[in-house]
């Protein structure tokens, strides 16, 4: 290839600081979509650490679950709660331009797989809860 | 029409004498049906003439005028005024490039990236002319056709802050250029884009943002061919770590 | 072709794994854990855990997604720009993920 290339001692190389993501909201929402991996990660080590406690016996399992109850801990589990929805449903929608889905020759509108995600989450979540009832016995 | 003004903020860079861009504030006529680069043409032509920058067609083809308006990497022949009037526009050089001159960017560095992945049809073996062209199905094109779309006007780059972060990353355009031409039932080349695309500053430093194809002007949805691509290159990996002696 | 092997694609796909069953399962068990039972809307005796299939699920449930936190926080630090050191942080991420597995394993084998 032909042609000047531009004299490099004289550039201006424009810095990114560590607040570039607090420039633009879809890049704070990017930020709180990784972000929710944390809270995803301290509620299951949280939940891991709930059933070590049934290696002491099923007292200490009970206990934990009822220090749970305290104002601190809901309030955490509301915070990972929402976390986990919102990594759900940006989930379903990073899924449908990854893995886009068809019927036939005609891929199904983004929208609408998120829509399917989401009625199979509730079916599933549903699942779960029915299976943790009847299994207490 | 009253003379209603308009109130741009243009970043001005002189090489070897400023030691970093600066805003210069422009007070222009206001139309309703121009677009910031027709904002830009009138400072040149009536005003600034010291005023450097990229334009040609006008009609968002080319790619040659992107820059930031308002911090948000546009087409400056698609940024219209009447979008932003009364507010005052700035217009500064694409994000994540080195500047070379007021609002012109030195984009060697994508051009580069771009050649990485050969971005033209590979054959094992070129068919003679004498057998007639290469046959495609309405079907086959359209696997493709959307990533076609491309005219290298790098907003994407400016746009994603991986290649902010990293500069060695190869970035929304290539990757997806490179993407274009594997799924092309015409091209044989995916081995031969696979060591580029597959390697860590290919598409495994992408964290799948997004703002790349928010801020495509041709709809190509970069993102979506970086992630696809992620795909092909893990289903590649496997069969290099299950198959090493390279079964094709 | 000699070219220069990236495991990335092993933590991509386990990422990915991870960010399924999350996707699915995790909420439900937050409604359940942090909320339901701890408040006493739904008992809790801890019979279920005496079902092996029920191990093997919860194993999936907690380790996977521990993956995706792994590669999800290893490229956010990054991001970041706040000059942690990769490999040590690399370590700590995907280390972490690792023992964290061998840890909820070791754990369901002995309750």
């Amino acid at each position: 290839m032909t042609g000047t290339r531009p004299d490099k001692s004289k550039l201006y190389y424009p810095k990114m600081t560590p607040t570039w993501w607090l420039k633009r909201p879809n890049y704070i929402l990017f930020m709180l979509r990784e972000f929710s991996s944390v809270f995803i990660a301290v509620f299951l080590v949280v939940f891991l650490i709930q059933i070590c406690q049934l290696t002491r016996g099923p007292e200490a399992y009970a206990d934990f679950s009822q220090r749970l109850g305290s104002p601190g801990w809901i309030t955490f589990h509301v915070v990972a709660l929402l976390f986990a929805l919102y990594h759900s449903i940006t989930w379903f929608y990073s899924s449908a331009i990854v893995l886009p889905m068809r019927i036939g020759e005609t891929e199904i509108p983004r929208n609408r797989v998120v829509a399917l995600n989401l009625a199979l989450l509730a079916v599933v979540s549903f699942v779960v809860l029915l299976l943790f009832i009847s299994l207490q016995g | 029409m009253a003379d209603k003004t308009i109130t741009l903020k243009v970043a001005r860079y002189r090489p070897g004498q400023d030691p970093a861009p600066t805003l210069q504030t422009y007070t222009i006529p206001y139309r309703q049906d121009w677009v910031v680069l027709d904002a830009l043409n009138h400072i040149k032509d009536q005003v600034d003439g010291t005023l450097s920058y990229r334009w040609s067609c006008r009609m968002g083809v080319c790619g040659s005028c992107g820059m930031m308006v308002n911090g948000v990497p546009k087409l400056t022949c698609a940024a219209f005024l009447r979008d932003y009037h009364p507010r005052e526009i700035r217009v500064e050089p694409l994000a994540n490039f080195p500047v070379i001159r007021d609002l012109v960017v030195d984009i060697t560095d994508f051009l580069d990236k771009l050649k990485r992945v050969k971005p033209w049809l590979i054959r094992k073996l070129e068919k003679p002319i004498a057998e007639g062209e290469y046959l495609q199905k309405p079907q086959e094109l359209e696997a493709y056709k959307q990533f076609t779309q491309c005219i290298n006007c790098m907003l994407c780059y400016s746009a994603c802050p991986v290649y902010g972060l990293e500069p060695e990353f190869l970035g929304p355009a290539a990757i997806a250029l490179g993407y274009r031409y594997n799924l092309d039932s015409r091209d044989q080349g995916r081995e031969e884009r696979q060591p580029v695309l597959g390697a860590h500053d290919g598409v495994w430093q992408c964290t799948f943002v997004g703002e790349c194809s928010e801020v495509c002007p041709k709809h190509v949805d970069p993102a979506a061919a970086i992630q696809r691509s992620k795909v092909e290159a893990a289903k590649d990996w496997v069969k290099a770590v299950l198959l090493p002696w390279g079964q094709r | 072709m000699a070219e220069k092997k990236t495991i990335e694609p092993l933590w991509w796909a386990l990422f990915s794994a991870g960010g399924v069953v999350a996707a699915f399962l995790v909420p439900i068990h937050i409604f359940i854990f942090g909320f339901a039972v701890p408040l006493g809307w739904l008992a809790d005796t801890g019979a279920i855990y005496r079902h092996v299939w029920v191990k093997l699920y919860l194993f999936v449930l907690i380790a996977l997604p521990l993956y995706h936190w792994a590669h999800r926080f290893y490229f956010t630090v990054n991001d970041m720009h706040l000059g942690v050191p990769r490999k040590p942080l690399a370590l700590l991420c995907y280390g972490g993920a690792v023992v964290g597995t061998l840890v909820t394993a070791w754990v369901l084998l002995r309750i």
